[in-house]
């Protein structure tokens, strides 16, 4: 039916603490968190002050520089707090939920043009979910993109088994691709023939296929219709779609989604029920030492135990703080309870095995030596050491030409991993894509 | 100021120590969460472990070379440990000196000491001769160290692979002790007299001379076998074609160094040679060139140097190929000198750049039109 595509490179992480297929619990937080964080570029202006009220839908922040943009309240009640920062940076609106959950209503009618999409989007706070390429900031809804492209799964570990989370929204998932559809084309990529999201229309389907981070949509992109200098594609996720399309469908935000618990530290692995802005300890418990990642281990934010979940995010993953120092570690032959990708260890001899991973880097820092790891695991055509070094000198035309265009940290966050450097890949791109931003604007 | 105090100027020596016992307790701060397993001192330890087999039967080599030389009856174990007693003295003035000034240069730059040193400083008794006297060679492994490497920034920054360099800084200030028919069997063998006028000629010198038994197939009194086996006079680490090997399979079996590198620069050696051997240079059959001399040990342990090779894979091919073409044009067309191998791959790590620009440019600009 439609395009296939396999990707060689790459590599699955063997992390231990994969979620259990069930809903252990359905939350209703005290308190939620709109974070502004959560939105990379974003520089927001705050329209509630404390003991304002609030509904799901509610804008709460706008972004400065276009106004037209609103962030709402995924609940209804009062607006209990406002957590500033260094230099009074805004980090977070606290909403005390009333329990009611008081929708505004959108009006529960499927956009006929583009324009309707446009505003639907941005009055009710899901203008957000749209992440422009390159650069992956917010989209400009000045714009009018090249493509939207969606990946209906992750590749990446442990992450949330989006058949058992939306396998059962696909009726939402298609309502949320006819009102992008109206913006640009849609491409989606699916996993396999037989998944739920095969039945998709109104997009154009790819079926990609191999290891991390083939999931990656800036992967599939690069493969797909990779971006040159001046164009733009937006990418929004699967998740994002359904709550669109569940916006469109009633009339109202819905943000509640199933987040996967995951990870050799957690508790009870499986999933839960809630919507983002949640404070990480009701989802689970965080015992001493953890640390509380939100998303996957490779490109996740440490959310700290008293964090909140991340608008993004629909994955934690809890991992023990490798403070332990191990004797003789890289002279030891073998290192039974060490992954290591390389064969300069014995993990490959037991390839299904899966490691009580902890934080531990493993090592020290070091300059460059060992490059062609780099290149086994990104599967994207170009160089990633010349990216990665024109980034470092922040050399914008030779960033250009190697390709800063097409990638995003994430997409990159495996060099990090395999890097016996110890270099922190993602860091220095992300330094290079931030310059890029402030040079070319 | 506060900074300086709470790192004292012994802070990376003890550093390097307390890590070399135990992986550091720094968990990830940024990016990732997880790691590999993998460090560069895994990586470096797997480069010595490779040159093992070919330092073993380079000891052992010594021994028998002295022996035959003098024609001393002397056992298996008699040969091997002369060969340790006089490698012994190398490898202690090699690390001293080298870990010395890369730990003081560590210092110096705030940094971790790296562990690059570890490959270099057992590489260099491996390539130089066994008498090389032991001031020679700690002015060597200072030279190489410091403005080949320390100051380019350490390890990782180099151009230039710092074993070669101390093995050229040798050989161009004192050819005297570097070069000739007489300086790779040791002979300082107390109470065997004067013996600086007996010759102790390596295969490739004689070849270079046309001494090539073409019925035979024999170098000289060096029957191929001798050559493949290592039974031959050389530096201490390049004679035994089959103990190279034995690092070779583990280096390309960890993935350490490229076999891209080593299968190019054999397939580069052999079309020269076999170049060579039409137009009439040599008699000697192509494939000798891969096992006389240096040629292999250079392949393996030498060019295929992460940091001073090439680094895209299709540059991998053409760098590699042109080390090996190189080597053998040098030994087959140049008058003074036999062994083309060191300079062709101080060359070749000084064109490397070149090499992957040009790759890359290449790249680049097919990409642009796509």
């Amino acid at each position: 039916m439609s395009n296939k595509l396999h990707l060689n490179k790459g590599l699955n992480i063997p992390v231990k603490g994969e979620a259990a297929s069930v809903v252990i619990k359905s939350v209703s937080p005290d308190i939620v968190a709109v974070k502004p964080t959560d939105f990379p570029g974003l520089v927001a202006r705050l329209l509630v002050k404390e003991g304002d009220a609030v509904k799901a839908g509610s804008p709460v922040m706008a972004d400065k520089m276009r106004p037209q943009i609103l962030f709402t309240s995924p609940v209804s009640g009062t607006v209990q707090s406002i957590v500033r920062g260094d230099k009074r940076k805004l980090l977070a609106v606290l909403v005390k939920a009333d329990g009611k959950q008081d929708s505004v209503d959108f009006g529960a009618k499927a956009p006929a043009t583009a324009e309707q999409t446009r505003n639907l989007l941005l009055t009710s706070g899901l203008w957000g979910t749209l992440v422009q390429r390159p650069y992956g900031v917010m989209a400009n809804p000045e714009d009018t993109p090249k493509a939207i492209f969606i990946s209906s799964f992750s590749t990446a570990p442990l992450a949330a088994d989006e058949g058992f989370v939306l396998g059962d929204a696909l009726a939402d998932i298609q309502a949320g691709v006819n009102a992008l559809a109206k913006i640009a084309p849609v491409h989606v990529s699916i996993r396999k023939e037989d998944v739920p999201f095969a039945r998709l229309q109104n997009a154009e389907l790819h079926i990609v296929s191999g290891p991390h981070p083939a999931g990656n949509v800036g992967v599939q992109i690069s493969h797909i219709a990779p971006i040159k200098k001046g164009e733009i594609v937006w990418t929004v996720s699967l998740l994002h779609v359904a709550a669109i399309g569940k916006l469109v469908k009633t009339g109202k935000l819905d943000l509640m989604r199933k987040v996967a618990v995951t990870g050799p530290a957690a508790p009870q692995t499986g999933y839960v029920c809630c919507l983002p802005g949640t404070p990480v300890k009701e989802i689970t418990s965080v015992g001493q030492d953890i640390r509380v990642v939100g998303g996957d281990v490779l490109s996740g934010e440490n959310l700290g135990a008293d964090g909140y979940l991340g608008f993004f995010q629909n994955q934690l993953t809890l991992l023990r703080e490798g403070y332990e120092r191990e004797w003789f570690g890289w002279a030891k032959p073998f290192r039974p309870k060490v992954h290591s990708s390389s064969w300069c260890y014995f993990s490959w001899l037991t390839p299904g095995k899966k490691y009580d991973m902890d934080t531990n880097l493993h090592g020290g820092p070091r300059a460059f030596v060992e490059t062609k790891c780099f290149e086994d695991v990104t599967p994207i055509d170009i160089f990633p050491i010349y990216l990665i070094k024109a980034c470092l000198a922040g050399d914008i035309e030779k960033m250009e030409k190697f390709g800063i265009y097409e990638v995003l940290p994430e997409d990159l966050a495996l060099c990090d991993y395999v890097d016996p450097s110890k270099n922190e890949i993602q860091a220095i791109i992300q330094k290079g894509i931030d310059l890029m931003i402030k040079e070319m604007a | 100021m506060a900074d300086e105090k709470k790192t004292p100027w012994w802070h990376s020596t003890v550093d390097a120590f307390d890590t070399f016992l135990r992986v550091p307790g720094t968990v990830t701060a940024k990016g990732a969460h997880v790691r590999d397993g993998i460090d560069l001192k895994r990586v470096m330890i797997m480069v010595v472990v490779a040159l093992v087999p070919a330092a073993l039967f380079g000891m052992y080599n010594v021994g028998l070379q002295t022996a035959t030389l003098y024609g001393l009856e002397w056992g298996f174990w008699r040969m091997f440990f002369y060969g340790l007693l006089r490698m012994l003295p190398l490898f202690v003035v090699s690390y001293v000196v080298g870990l010395a000034i890369e730990f003081a240069s560590s210092q110096i730059r705030g940094e971790e000491v790296n562990e690059g040193y570890l490959v270099t400083g057992f590489l260099i008794p491996l390539i130089v001769p066994v008498d090389v006297p032991l001031w020679m060679l700690a002015l060597a492994v200072a030279f190489s160290v410091i403005f080949v490497k320390e100051v380019f920034g350490g390890t990782g920054m180099n151009i230039w692979n710092p074993a070669l360099v101390a093995r050229a800084f040798l050989f161009f200030s004192y050819p005297s002790s570097m070069s000739g028919s007489s300086v790779w069997v040791s002979k300082t063998w107390a109470g065997l007299g004067d013996v600086d006028a007996i010759s102790a000629a390596t295969p490739l010198a004689i070849a270079h001379d046309g001494a090539f038994d073409a019925a035979t197939g024999a170098v000289g009194q060096y029957s191929f076998m001798d050559m493949f086996w290592g039974f031959i006079p050389g530096s201490t680490g390049e004679t035994s074609v089959v103990a190279i090997l034995l690092g070779a399979i583990l280096l390309v079996w960890s993935g350490v160094a490229s076999w891209k590198i080593m299968v190019s620069s054999i397939a580069g050696g052999l079309l020269v040679g076999w170049l060579g051997q039409l137009g009439g240079a040599t008699l000697v059959p192509c494939y000798y060139q891969i096992v006389m001399g240096g040629f292999l040990f250079g392949s393996v342990f030498m060019a295929t140097d992460p940091v001073t090779a090439a680094q895209t894979e299709t540059g991998k091919w053409i760098y590699g190929f042109l080390v090996g073409a190189l080597a053998v044009v040098v030994r087959l067309w140049n008058p003074g000198y036999m062994e083309g191998m060191m300079l062709a791959i101080l060359f070749m790590n000084t064109m490397a750049p070149l090499i992957d620009h040009c790759v890359v440019s290449v790249h680049t600009s097919r990409r642009a039109k796509a």
